[in-house]
C-alpha cells in the first residue's frame, strides 16, 4: 500500500516539479492534522509530491508530536511559540481549542522516508548529505525513483556516489537483468561492510550446493565486485591499523620525551616519571572542575587553559625533587633510581589522599569528541588526531629549546662534558634544575594528553613508567631523534602485532624484542660513538 | 687448625657463631614449643600468625641474601628478581594444586580453574606435576635456566648498570603480563590458591605451619653461610673486584662472563627455593608477585639492612617486612607514604644502611 501511495508521489516528483506555490497545499495538510491514518499516508505523499521544503518543517513537527489542530487551522507548535503550518506565519495569542496530532508508527515511518527523500532535493549540502547517509542504512525500493530523480540533479562529488550506491543496493534487491548487472557493477565503488554482506548473498549456495542465484554472469560480475570491495576493506584496516600505530607512538613518544631529557643527557633515572606525568593529567582535572564551577560557558576551552597548567605544576614538583633529593645523588645511578621510585610512592599516596583511589572523570572537550570518517567502517576519532599534532608540537618546541636557546646550549654542553662546562663558566647546578623541571613539566603535558584518552587515576603513571624506558633505551641514551624513532617503531609495531595476536601477547612480545635487541645493540639504535672502552 | 675449622673460622667469628647457633636454638627449639606445646592461653604461646608472619619473612630474608649476593658483592641491580621468587613458587604451587586431588569445589581430577575453563585434560607442562621431586626440580631449574640464558646474553655483551636493570625490570612485567592470561595454565589473575596438604600432612595445622616455618629457617641460615662461603672465597674476591673495576679485572685475565653468570644464576635459584617455601605457607601464588613494584622492593630491604654485608640483607628484610605487617594493620593509607620515605633517607643518608650505622656508631664510640 504505502509502495503504491509513494510511486504515485514518486511519478508526481519525476513529472516535474511544480513552481513553488505561495503557501503548501492546504488540502493536504489539513487531512494530515484532522484525517485518519490512511488520509495522513495520502497527505504525506501529498506534500512529497508537491517537493516544496517547507513541508520539512510540518513533518518533522508531525514526527515529534509539535504539531496541534485547533479547528481548521494547523500549528506547529515550539516552546510557547507557534507557526501557522500552511504559511509559516507566526501565531499569537494561540488559539484555545488545539488538539495534538497524534502520529502512530506506522504514520512515523513514513514520515521519516517522507523526510529523507525531501531533503534530498534541499538546497542546503549538508541537509542532502544527512538524508544521503540516512537512506545508505537501508532503503526499500519505494525510494527508488526519488533517489534516481535526485541523482539527476546531484553534483556534489560526495553526495553523488553515495547515492548511486544506494540505488544500485535497491536494484541489485529486484529489477531486471540488465539492471541488476549494472547495479553489481556500480557497488564495485563501495568500500562499507555492508555491501560485502550484499554482494556474499548474491553467491550464497542452498543447502544442495546450487547457488541461490541463478544468473552465472550476474555471479560472475558479483564475485569481481566483491574483490574489490574486500580489497577496499582490507585498505581501510589497514589505514586504520597505521592510525592507531601512529596514535599510540605519539602517546609513547609524549610520554618518554621528558624521560629523554631527564635520562638520556642528564642521566637521572627517574622512576618518578609516571607519577609526573599523573600529575599533569590531575592538572587537568582542577583546571577542568574549575571552569566547569565558574566559567561554564567556556568550558570547552579548558583544555588550552590546561596545558601550561599541566607544564608549570609538573615542572614545578620537578624542580623540587631535584632540589631536595636527586641533586644529592648525581653519579650514583642505582641510588637515583630506588629514590625516584619512593618519590613516586609517596606522590601516589598524596594524590590518592587528596582525589581519593578512585578513578577522576575527565571530559573531551566538544572539539574533540567525534572523528573523521575517512571510510564506512574507518573513523580516526578527533582526540587521538588533536594528540598526534600536539606531540609534533611538543617536539618541534623541544628540539628548538634544545638546539637554539642558552638554556639548549647549556644543557648540551653539561651532558657533553660537565667539568668542561662548569670551568668556563655554565652554573651546572642551575641547569641541572632547570633541565629536570624542563623533562618534569613535558611528563606533565603527557598527563594532560594522555587524560582525553583514558583513564585518570592514581596508578595512571604505573603504566607507562616500563613504556618510556623501554623507548629512550630502544632509542639511545641522549638522542632525541633515537626516541622519536623508537616512539614510532613500538607503537606501530606493537598494533601490528595487536591486529593478530592480541593485546597483550603484543606488549609480551615487545618487551621481549626490547630485551633481546639490547643485547644485540646495547646502547641501543643510535649510539653516541666514542672511544672509550666503557662505550 | 683442620681445614673444616679452617672453614668454619673464615666463615664467621666465635661471636657470629654464636649468634646464628641462637638464632638457630630460637627457631628450631623455642618456637615449636612455644607454638605447639604452650597452651593457647599462655601468655608465652606463639599463635599460628606469627608462626606465617616469621616464616614469611624469612623467605623474604632468603630473596634479601640472593640479592645482595648479585648487588652488594657483584655491583648488578636487578629489578626482576620477583619474577625468580614467582617461578619458584608457582613450581610448588603447581604441585600443591595436584595434591588436593578431588577435593576442590567441582570434585574434579582437574585442578579448579581448569575445570572453570572447560579444559579436558592437563596442559604439556603440567605433567609429572603430581611427583614431589618433580616440583622440587623445577623450583631449581626454571629459575635457574630463565637466568642462566638470560644472564649468558645480557652480561655476553656486556649490558650492565642501570640499562640491566631496565631489561630486567622490562622481563619481569612481561612475564607478568603472561601469567594474567588463563591460557598460559597457571591460573589466570587468581593464580594457585586453597591448598589442602603436602607432602600428604594437612596443609594448614600449626604442626605443618611449624615444619614449613623451621625448614624455611634451616634454608636461611643455609643460605647466609653458603652466601658467606662465596663471598669470602676466591670467586668472591674476583666479584668484587668486578664490581668495583670490571675493565682492570679483564685485564687481568679474567673473564667477568663466567663469574658474573655464576652468581647471578645461584642467586635466582636461591630466590626460587624462597618462592617455594613462601607459597605452602601463605597459601597463594599470583602474578601480582611478578608486578615491577614488588621486585624493586627487594633492592630496599637489601639497602636499607646494608649492603655488601650478607646479615644486613637479612636483617633489612626483617625491618621492612615487619614495619609492613605492622603498618598495613595500624595505618594502611600511610604505608606507601613510609615505604617511600624510606627510599630516599636510606639512599640520602644511609649508603651502607643499618649495619653501616651500626659501624659507624661504635667507632664514633671507640674513637
Amino acid at each position: 500500500m504505502r509502495a503504491r501511495v509513494f510511486l504515485v508521489a514518486a511519478c508526481a516528483l519525476l513529472a516535474g516539479v511544480p513552481p513553488p506555490a505561495a503557501a503548501l497545499d492546504r488540502a493536504a495538510v489539513e487531512k494530515l492534522a484532522t484525517g485518519d491514518s490512511e488520509e495522513k499516508l495520502e497527505a504525506i505523499n501529498a506534500l512529497v509530491a508537491e517537493g516544496d521544503p517547507r513541508a520539512i518543517a510540518v513533518l518533522e513537527a508531525l514526527g515529534d508530536g509539535g504539531l496541534q489542530a485547533a479547528g481548521k487551522r494547523v500549528l506547529i507548535v515550539k516552546g510557547d511559540g507557534a507557526t501557522d503550518a500552511l504559511t509559516g506565519a507566526p501565531v499569537a495569542p494561540l488559539p484555545a481549542d488545539r488538539e495534538d496530532v497524534v502520529a502512530n508508527n506506522r504514520i512515523r515511518g513514513a514520515v521519516a522516508a517522507a523526510l529523507a527523500v525531501l531533503k534530498l532535493v534541499s538546497q542546503d549540502r549538508d541537509t542532502r548529505l544527512a538524508a544521503a547517509r540516512a537512506l545508505a542504512g537501508g532503503a526499500d525500493e519505494t525510494v527508488l525513483p526519488l533517489v534516481r530523480k535526485a541523482l539527476d540533479k546531484e553534483t556534489d562529488p560526495v553526495i553523488k556516489p553515495m547515492l548511486e550506491l544506494t540505488a544500485a543496493t535497491i536494484e541489485l534487491k529486484g529489477g531486471d537483468r540488465e539492471r541488476r548487472l549494472a547495479a553489481v557493477r556500480t557497488l564495485r565503488q563501495s568500500a562499507s561492510p555492508s555491501v560485502k554482506t550484499l554482494l556474499l548473498s548474491v553467491l550464497d549456495r542452498g543447502k544442495d550446493g546450487s547457488f541461490a542465484e541463478p544468473d552465472e554472469e550476474l555471479r560472475r560480475e558479483a564475485q569481481a565486485s566483491l574483490r574489490e570491495v574486500e580489497g577496499r576493506l582490507a585498505w581501510g584496516q589497514r589505514l586504520g591499523l597505521a592510525f592507531a600505530g601512529i596514535s599510540l607512538s605519539s602517546i609513547l613518544l609524549l610520554a618518554a620525551l621528558g624521560l629523554a631529557i631527564t635520562y638520556g643527557l642528564m642521566g637521572v633515572i627517574n622512576m618518578a616519571h609516571g607519577e609526573l606525568i599523573m600529575i599533569g593529567a590531575y592538572a587537568t582535572y582542577v583546571v577542568q572542575n574549575l571552569f566547569r564551577a565558574h566559567a561554564p560557558g567556556a568550558f570547552d576551552w579548558y583544555l588550552v587553559c590546561a596545558v601550561p597548567v599541566a607544564f608549570l605544576v609538573a615542572a614545578a614538583v620537578g624542580m623540587a625533587l631535584e632540589r631536595l633529593v636527586i641533586r644529592w645523588l648525581y653519579g650514583r645511578p642505582l641510588e637515583t633510581l630506588l629514590a625516584t621510585w619512593g618519590i613516586g610512592l609517596m606522590l601516589i599516596q598524596g594524590v590518592r589522599t587528596v582525589f581519593g583511589a578512585q578513578n577522576v572523570g575527565v571530559e573531551n572537550p566538544a572539539f574533540m569528541s567525534g572523528g573523521i570518517e575517512v571510510m564506512p567502517d574507518v573513523v580516526l576519532p578527533w582526540n587521538r588526531i588533536v594528540i598526534i599534532l600536539f606531540t609534533a608540537g611538543v617536539l618541534v618546541a623541544m628540539g628548538l629549546l634544545l638546539a637554539k636557546t642558552r638554556l639548549g646550549l647549556f644543557v648540551r654542553g653539561v651532558t657533553q662534558n660537565r667539568a668542561m662546562a662548569a670551568c668556563v663558566g655554565v652554573p651546572t647546578a642551575r641547569v641541572d634544575t632547570w633541565a629536570f623541571g624542563l623533562g618534569a613539566g613535558i611528563a606533565g603535558l603527557a598527563g594532560c594528553a594522555l587524560s582525553q584518552i583514558g583513564n585518570v587515576g592514581p596508578d595512571l603513571g604505573q603504566a607507562y613508567i616500563v613504556d618510556s624506558f623501554m623507548v629512550v633505551v630502544l632509542g639511545g641514551v641522549g638522542q632525541l631523534a633515537g626516541t622519536v624513532y623508537a616512539a614510532l617503531g613500538l607503537g606501530v609495531v606493537n598494533k601490528l602485532i595487536e591486529s593478530w595476536q592480541g593485546a597483550v601477547i603484543a606488549k609480551i612480545l615487545v618487551l621481549v624484542f626490547i630485551v633481546v635487541f639490547i643485547q644485540k645493540r646495547p646502547q641501543g639504535m643510535f649510539a653516541l660513538k666514542g672511544r672509550a672502552v666503557e662505550a | 687448625m683442620g681445614p673444616i675449622s679452617a672453614t668454619f673460622s673464615r666463615l664467621y667469628g666465635p661471636t657470629g657463631w654464636i649468634v646464628l647457633g641462637a638464632a638457630g636454638a630460637g627457631l628450631f627449639i623455642v618456637i615449636p614449643v612455644f607454638a605447639l606445646a604452650v597452651p593457647p592461653g599462655s601468655a608465652f604461646h606463639v599463635s599460628q600468625y606469627w608462626v606465617t608472619l616469621i616464616g614469611k619473612i624469612m623467605c623474604y630474608a632468603i630473596v634479601a641474601l640472593a640479592m645482595d649476593l648479585i648487588w652488594g658483592y657483584a655491583g648488578i641491580l636487578s629489578l626482576g628478581h620477583g619474577l625468580f621468587f614467582a617461578l619458584g613458587g608457582y613450581a610448588m604451587g603447581m604441585h600443591l594444586m595436584r595434591q588436593i586431588g578431588r577435593e576442590g569445589q567441582y570434585q574434579a581430577d582437574l585442578p579448579d580453574f581448569m575445570v572453570f575453563l572447560d579444559w579436558k585434560e592437563l596442559p604439556w607442562h603440567w605433567s609429572g606435576s603430581d611427583q614431589f621431586w618433580w616440583a622440587m626440580l623445577l623450583v631449581v631449574a626454571v629459575p635457574g635456566l630463565l637466568a642462566y640464558v638470560f644472564g649468558y646474553f645480557a652480561f655476553r655483551s656486556r649490558v650492565k648498570g642501570v640499562y640491566f636493570s631496565i631489561i630486567t625490570q622490562a622481563l619481569t612485567f612481561a612475564a607478568m603480563l603472561l601469567f594474567f592470561r588463563n591460557e598460559t595454565g597457571f591460573g589466570g589473575n587468581n593464580g594457585f590458591t586453597d591448598f589442602k596438604r603436602i607432602l600428604g600432612f594437612p596443609i594448614a595445622t600449626p604442626e605443618t605451619r611449624v615444619a614449613l616455618a623451621a625448614i624455611t629457617g634451616a634454608m636461611l641460615i643455609g643460605t647466609l653461610l653458603l652466601g658467606r662461603y662465596l663471598v669470602t672465597s676466591r670467586f668472591g674476591r674476583v666479584l668484587a673486584a668486578i664490581r668495583d673495576a670490571e675493565q682492570r679485572v679483564m685485564f687481568c685475565g679474567y673473564n667477568p662472563v663466567h663469574y658474573k653468570l655464576a652468581v647471578w644464576t645461584a642467586s635466582a635459584v636461591l630466590c626460587g627455593i624462597a618462592g617455594a617455601l613462601y607459597v605452602p605457607q601463605v597459601g597463594i601464588i599470583n602474578p601480582s608477585e611478578m608486578s615491577p613494584a614488588n621486585s624493586i622492593e627487594i633492592a630496599i630491604w637489601v639497602a636499607v639492612g646494608g649492603r655488601g654485608t650478607l646479615a644486613g640483607a637479612a636483617v633489612g628484610a626483617g625491618l621492612v617486612n615487619g614495619a609492613k605487617s605492622f603498618f598495613t594493620q595500624a595505618f594502611p593509607e600511610y604505608w606507601l607514604f613510609f615505604l617511600g620515605l624510606l627510599f630516599i633517607l636510606v639512599t640520602l643518608f644511609l649508603p651502607n644502611g643499618v649495619v653501616g650505622l651500626a659501624d659507624r656508631l661504635r667507632g664514633a664510640r671507640r674513637a
